[in-house]
């Protein structure tokens, strides 16, 4: 049983990891275009202007 | 790809295409970045594919000084930040050039909207506590020895608390609102039950006890957030779809300074005795006083006259009209905040303070509810007390109690189905502004119109297209194609829809306003416009009244005569025998002159109409209707129609609607046709079934689990379980919206599309 000393702190913090990575791609904009955003993937190139 | 999914053609809007923002426009829109940037978002109605953000932001990376372009999909719109500089880089010419003319949303949103983000992040924070939670309860629940258990707990409280502090901020919030102001609303038992519940399990697991509810408290919060948050993303998406609409009011204007040079100002700088300068095609600021210049002004949008009216030096304006034909010098009368739009804004908020506030279904849910859970909850507490001794069984059955009977489902039963409900109108058009828009919408019983804009479309239609000589009408709309006269529009309109080539050996048109146009053809003169001045020759007093008939002279001989109808919005015939089907009265109240009024109410077989209605007219009528106990739905699109929209129980405006009424309508929609009318009333009834369902299903469910919870036989796996069914019950039930239309949805895809086609061809 003693596994489980470390095993459960560690999926509390890869749950913690996920959360964390959610609420950059909130405030980082990664949602604001969902359907342009399934589109853009199909573009050859980077797109033509900047980051 | 994506071109042809249902919704693109969904903000073609004519109007919005019309007259490009300038760009001194364009910098009183946008606003400073950093590193002496300026950055604007533009609407640009005309995004709907993949290839089109490439379009978009290849054509705009090309402009010299952009220093970044970012079309969105999603919000049909382009952000462009440029180096701050005397005047901003030909953003506006180089996108209607590459085919998506642009123009500035009605109220340009700064970034993301500040509520919805904090209730995704409650959302995923509640989330994630309630699914780590739930793995440690399982563990539990499938038996584990006491010390693991204890364990377990105490892992289970240190991630409930910041959880719980964390997301349930929304709920404490407007619960100690509520309490503040003396009232209670369905915040309130969420908020006791779940600071109770958490409180009593952290002493549990303090003394080693069998029991703890952390997923339970948890896991109300994850069920009622997401109600929240879908309440709150359909309001934000309807408002962003109405805001991205052009706005017909300008943002700035020109004023001439008194040592002749001009000036940009925006409109809210204008002061009395300013002297302004409107160009043909631009809409009056401010109300105020002609100077000089002649020219016509389309007063439809503010009074619901169907014709341009004439003016000349000395007419008095008014704010919100459209200069047709010529430019004007215009003396401010009165500041912007004092115009005629102001007034209507008075108005409004007047009639607002009127209204008897209307109450939510889910408000007078918990009205009724939340009592009855707490004096069940206290009946309880008190009666196992005294039975037993035991206060702390005492308390754990009466926390039980409030979690099994938190309103959960009943949180998720409204804006879920007004959720799926939006959503449907939406794909089809209609914005609606709230879910409280929808419940009001399903009781009305009387539907207003008004006329011009809203049964018609505003815009003269040539009689008799089809049978008109074919030379006369190349002739007619060669000189109509230099003129913004309604008229000389659909006569451009009518000549287009046949073969369109102009007549090349016409010359020197020129505008008379309140006249017609005159032209040079070889050595003949040629005339369109008024009867009496056409074949006159003489140019007679310009502010004679306007007439229905317009004709064609060549040296003063008639050629041919054209009449003009008013052309019926599509679908007002079915909408109105819609409504009537569905047994509500209707009635037309226009701004416009009796006969015209008359004959549109006789074509459409309308008995109760009023005509020549001012602004306060409109609003006292809507105000004896509500007085009588009738439930209004108004809908209509002009400055006129505003105030009663505030008086009307419910209202609806096109998306061609001046601003202000936009703003003020409960639902706006995009297409043409008025079919939108009786789908949304037949979305809202359906709607409004749907909820009441949902709520009986709720109160049911906790009616059941009630005596169990008061027993005392309500563990937290009992409670997890319950809790879970009931919102799964709601959520089906809610998703029964969709399922009868789904079968029917290709066929009404091509029917839309090919209306599309059919608005663009015209």
């Amino acid at each position: 049983m003693s596994v489980l000393a470390y095993l459960i702190p560690l999926s509390i913090v890869l749950g913690i990891v996920g959360l964390a990575a959610f609420l950059w791609c909130l405030k980082n904009g990664q949602y604001e275009d969902l359907d342009g955003a399934a589109e853009r993937v199909l573009f050859d190139e980077d797109g033509p202007a900047g980051p | 790809m994506s071109c042809c999914a249902p919704g693109a053609e969904a903000f073609a809007d004519p109007e919005a295409t019309r007259t490009l923002p300038s760009p001194e426009d364009l910098v009183l829109a946008s606003r400073p970045g950093r590193d002496g940037q300026r950055e604007a978002r533009l609407s640009v109605p005309a995004i709907h594919c993949g290839a089109c953000l490439r379009t978009v932001e290849s054509a705009l990376a090309g402009v010299d000084g952009v220093l970044h372009a970012r079309a969105n999909l999603t919000g049909r719109n382009v952000t462009v930040r440029w180096r701050d500089g005397s005047l901003p880089p030909a953003i506006v010419e180089t996108l209607a050039a590459a085919g998506y003319p642009p123009h500035l949303a009605d109220s340009a949103r700064d970034g993301p909207d500040p509520v919805q983000s904090e209730l995704v992040r409650a959302l995923s924070v509640a989330g994630f506590a309630s699914g780590n939670i739930m793995l440690l309860s399982v563990s539990v629940w499938s038996g584990t020895d006491a010390a693991m258990r204890d364990v377990f707990h105490a892992l289970s409280a240190l991630i409930a608390l910041p959880a719980l502090a964390y997301s349930g901020r929304v709920f404490y919030r407007s619960a100690w609102q509520a309490l503040r102001r003396g009232r209670t609303n369905m915040d309130v038992p969420i908020s006791i039950g779940v600071a109770l519940a958490f409180a009593l399990s952290v002493y549990d697991t303090i003394e080693g006890g069998p029991h703890a509810y952390f997923d339970a408290a948890v896991m109300l919060l994850l069920f009622l957030l997401v109600g929240r948050t879908l309440d709150h993303a359909m309001r934000a998406r309807a408002h962003a779809a109405v805001e991205g609409l052009a706005r017909l009011s300008p943002r700035g204007v020109v004023v001439e300074r008194e040592d002749g040079t001009t000036a940009y100002l925006p409109v809210g700088e204008i002061v009395p005795g300013m002297t302004v300068i409107v160009a043909a095609g631009d809409r009056l600021p401010v109300d105020g006083r002609v100077l000089s210049g002649v020219s016509q002004l389309d007063r439809s949008l503010v009074t619901g006259e169907n014709l341009p009216v004439p003016v000349s030096a000395g007419a008095v304006v008014e704010a919100g009209t459209l200069n047709l034909s010529a430019p004007l010098r215009v003396e401010a009368s009165v500041a912007a905040g004092d115009s005629f739009l102001a007034e209507i804004v008075r108005l409004m908020a007047a009639a607002e303070g009127g209204r008897s506030a209307y109450r939510r279904i889910a408000d007078r849910a918990a009205a009724l509810y939340a009592p009855f859970v707490h004096a069940t909850a206290i009946l309880a507490l008190v009666a196992w007390f005294s039975v037993t001794g035991d206060l702390h069984l005492a308390i754990t059955i009466a926390v039980a109690v409030l979690i099994i009977t938190c309103p959960c489902a009943l949180g998720l039963a409204v804006p879920l189905v007004q959720g799926i409900a939006t959503r449907r109108l939406f794909d089809r058009g209609v914005m609606v502004k709230d879910g409280a828009a929808l419940e009001r919408l399903a009781g009305v019983d009387v539907v207003v119109f008004d006329k011009t804009g809203t049964l018609t479309l505003g815009v003269p239609r040539l009689r008799d297209r089809d049978h008109a000589d074919a030379k006369a009408l190349a002739l007619a709309a060669t000189l109509a194609a230099y003129s913004r006269h309604p008229h000389a529009r659909a006569l451009a309109a009518a000549h287009a829809a046949r073969d369109g080539r102009l007549d090349p050996a016409v010359a020197d048109v020129r505008e008379y306003p309140g006249d017609g146009l005159e032209a040079r053809r070889n050595a003949d003169v040629v005339r369109l416009g008024r009867a009496a001045w056409a074949l006159a020759r003489q140019p007679r007093d310009p502010a004679g009244p306007a007439e229905a008939g317009t004709v064609l002279a060549v040296n003063g001989r008639l050629v041919a005569a054209f009449v003009f109808d008013e052309a019926l919005r599509a679908g007002a015939r079915d909408a109105i025998a819609a409504f009537r089907g569905e047994g509500l009265d209707v009635e037309i109240l226009s701004g416009d002159h009796e006969p015209a009024v008359a004959g549109l109410a006789g074509t459409l077989g309308v008995v109760r109409f009023r005509a020549a209605m001012r602004p306060e007219g409109k609003l006292a009528r809507l105000n004896s209707l509500a007085a009588a106990g009738h439930k209004a739905l108004m809908i209509g699109d002009g400055l006129n129609d505003t105030p009663a929209f505030a008086a009307a129980h419910v209202s609806m405006a096109p998306s061609s609607a001046v601003d202000v009424g936009r703003n003020a309508a409960d639902f706006v929609f995009l297409r043409e046709s008025l079919d939108a009318g009786p789908l949304a009333l037949a979305t809202a009834r359906r709607a409004g079934q749907l909820i009441r369902q949902n709520l009986a299903i709720a109160v049911l469910y906790n009616g059941v689990a009630l005596p169990f919870a008061i027993a005392g036989l309500v563990t937290p796996l009992v409670a997890a379980l319950a809790m879970s069914g009931s919102s799964l019950i709601v959520v089906a039930n809610a998703l029964r919206l969709d399922w009868r239309p789904r079968r029917k949805r290709p066929l009404r895809a091509a029917a839309w599309r090919a209306e599309a086609g059919e608005g663009l061809a015209r």
